[in-house]
């Protein structure tokens, strides 16, 4: 058994490397390779696709403030105002829905 | 080290670095009612620097969760750093590997981002990364700490919104991603698939399952076509 005291410090120390490594996995599976076809076509759409899975839910599940507030932010981001002006205008209008719906 | 490079990843960060003080403060009183002292909140903080592992933890810690699983449980949690870091390792050739390794540990969510957004114009410097991940780790620390002191005093965050600032960016980031149809049948499924995801299945497999569902749209639209620039 772990004695008490150190199962927060062990705790810390395995959720750290955990953590570290899926930060270093992709880079250590992938520096030096070279990539083409589809599998560079896969990962191309890295970005875009974890962009939207990691927002979806906030944007579509939370209710109709996140929803409005996600459609205000993706028009700023459109119309290329600067990101500091994307952020706060999706930080204040989600906040002002809130107040309202 | 490259001292303008360094700050326009400052410059990029900034707006987060505000926005993440109270969900800092926020955990640090989670981390309080869980049990954690100060210096092991400010410990946990430094060395998993992970607010999704985070939060998610002090649930599992609270209800006695074993050692191991809880170590597994955080691992799927941080799942989606692989495909992160496999797609930043495009654009970091010109790093060195010891260099690389050690930046990536400062690899976050939003310094992700970032340097995707950046890297559709420009290469990027081992000085960017540091630019762009370092600091907010600081706020990171600082606050989470500071949190375990306050206790409740916060009241409910959500009503500044403050909470969104992190799906905002990540929307305007986004939307530089944009080159036509073939995009919006990479996001539509992606979305789809995180929020049925989200829905049915507990825990953090949603981001996970969107991103790969994403990625298998794009490959099966490959043609000759976008494979031609290949060398």
């Amino acid at each position: 058994m772990i004695p008490d005291g150190w199962f927060i410090y062990l705790a810390i120390l395995g959720m750290g490397l955990a953590t570290y490594a899926t930060r270093l996995a992709g880079y250590m599976l992938l520096s030096g390779t070279h990539i083409s076809g589809r599998f560079k076509t896969a990962l191309e759409a890295v970005p875009p696709a974890i962009l939207t899975a990691v927002i979806a839910p906030t944007v579509f599940l939370q209710g109709q403030a996140e929803m409005i507030a996600g459609a205000v932010t993706l028009l700023s981001a459109v119309l290329k105002l600067p990101l500091l002006v994307t952020i706060g205008l999706g930080v204040s209008s989600v906040a002002l829905l809130r107040t309202v719906v | 080290m490259n001292r303008n490079a360094f700050l326009a990843g400052l410059k990029d960060i900034a707006p987060m670095m505000i926005a993440y003080a109270p969900i800092a403060l926020l955990w640090g009183t989670l981390a309080a009612s869980t049990g954690l002292s100060p210096f092991q909140a400010w410990l946990m903080s430094a060395f998993v620097y992970s607010g999704a592992a985070q939060f998610v933890s002090m649930d599992l810690i609270k209800t006695g969760t074993p050692l191991a699983l809880l170590i597994f449980a955080i691992a799927t949690v941080s799942l989606r750093h692989v495909l992160m870091s496999a797609s930043v390792s495009r654009h970091i050739t010109a790093i060195s590997k010891p260099k690389a390794m050690l930046l990536l540990f400062w690899l976050t969510d939003e310094a992700w981002a970032l340097i995707e957004r950046r890297a559709l114009h420009q290469p990027i410097s081992a000085s960017y990364f540091a630019g762009v991940a370092i600091p907010l780790w600081f706020v990171w620390m600082t606050f989470c700490a500071i949190g375990t002191q306050l206790g409740s005093a916060l009241g409910d965050t959500t009503r500044y919104g403050l909470d969104f600032a992190f799906a905002a960016m990540f929307i305007a980031v986004l939307a530089g991603f944009w080159k036509g149809t073939r995009t919006a049948l990479v996001l539509a499924t992606s979305a789809a698939v995180a929020v049925v995801a989200k829905l049915y299945i507990p825990g953090a497999w949603y981001i996970i399952l969107g991103g790969i569902a994403g990625m298998l749209v794009a490959v099966a639209g490959h043609t000759e076509e976008t494979s031609s620039h290949d060398s």
